[in-house]
């Protein structure tokens, strides 16, 4: 076990029901990965919330930086034609 | 001793080990050493309240007295009470906690896993439902003492320490009485020297990963599931959960 004083910080994501993706739920301390999926269990599915746990170590998470926003996201914003609302659909077609 | 006399002793330590465990655990509860085992102290408590009802309440029935639940947790006094003298132990800090919840956990899931078979289909019911809990008690604290055992060499000694104190409990958990012979001659429940083995078998797995020494223990401390003595604990312990009930009886809230 590490010789530091804190626990590292793990980010949980749990899978809801079958065929529904992992989605992040918050983050917690633990001492290894076992604990945090232990943790994960106690803190974030107490209410039938889950019926699968990831856990990963916060600091393997490699974040895009809130500086860069501005050149990452804004061009995607003159953009529309990205969408697909330019299709004229049939009445047939539901659930789109 | 007659079966009904024998069933009713039977549900009441089973519902007096899980009722005094789980209120030893509550009182962990804004007092856990990290916001996450809190919780999961916490959760386990209210497992065991949650199974202590549904015991309790089987041996009201049994009793057929017209007491409830309630009044059999609220209404006995120390030396009605039929738990097993490990877990009324206090929590003194949390590797006295760890220790304790494994030796029982350990002992507990054993004794599920017989009664699932039980041919009393109430109890067999109730076996069901808390072997998935008691299943991961046992993961829970295998791990903590793995984790306490194999971590610091303060984690080690203070484990090692609880360890020592705590083993002297063990010999009444699989030491058969004439209620657990007149059980398991009807089989409601298992033999309970076939559990020794086992028994042992998980406490030295776990013991050897923790890197911890079994205690040699001469004399076992026995007393509490055959009522004939309990240790000095149980009455605060009973003080403060029926404090309510004694002072306002049959207050509802």
């Amino acid at each position: 076990m590490s010789e530091k004083k804190n626990w590292p910080l793990w980010e949980i994501f749990i899978r809801s029901k079958n065929g529904l993706n992992h989605k992040h739920v918050g983050s917690l301390h633990a001492a290894d990965a076992e604990m945090a999926i232990e943790n994960a269990r106690d803190v974030y599915t107490r209410r039938m919330e889950g019926i699968s746990i990831w856990v990963v170590e916060s600091e393997h998470i490699t974040a895009s930086s809130p500086n860069q926003s501005e050149s990452l996201f804004d061009p995607a914003n003159d953009k529309v034609y990205r969408h697909p609302t330019f299709y004229n659909l049939p009445d047939e077609v539901k659930h789109m | 001793m007659t079966l009904a006399d024998a069933k009713y002793q039977y549900l009441l330590r089973m519902g007096d080990n899980a009722l005094i465990l789980g209120h030893r655990l509550s009182e962990w509860c804004g007092h856990g050493p990290i916001l996450e085992q809190d919780i999961a102290i916490t959760n386990i408590a209210l497992d065991q309240v949650g199974q202590a009802r549904s015991l309790l309440q089987y041996a009201a029935q049994l009793e057929g007295k017209g007491r409830t639940e309630d009044n059999l947790a609220y209404k006995r006094d120390v030396m009605e009470y039929r738990n097993v003298l490990l877990v009324e132990q206090p929590n003194e800090n949390f590797a006295y906690t760890i220790v304790r919840q494994f030796l029982f956990d350990a002992f507990n899931f054993l004794l599920h896993k017989s009664l699932v078979n039980s041919k009393d289909e109430h109890l067999k019911a109730i076996a069901e439902k808390s072997l998935k809990e008691i299943t991961y008690h046992l993961r829970y604290s295998s791990e903590w003492m793995i984790r306490l055992g194999d971590g610091t060499a303060e984690s080690h000694q203070k484990i090692q320490t609880a360890l020592d104190d705590l083993f002297i409990y063990t010999g009444e958990l699989l030491t058969p009485d004439a209620v657990d012979q007149t059980i398991f001659e009807a089989g409601i429940g298992p033999d309970l020297t076939a559990l020794q083995a086992p028994y042992q078998a998980k406490i030295d797995e776990i013991l050897q990963q923790a890197t911890l020494q079994k205690p040699e223990v001469k004399y076992m401390q026995s007393g509490g599931k055959d009522g004939r003595m309990h240790t000095e604990y149980l009455g605060y312990i009973l003080a403060e959960l029926q404090f309510v009930q004694r002072a306002y009886p049959n207050m509802e809230w």
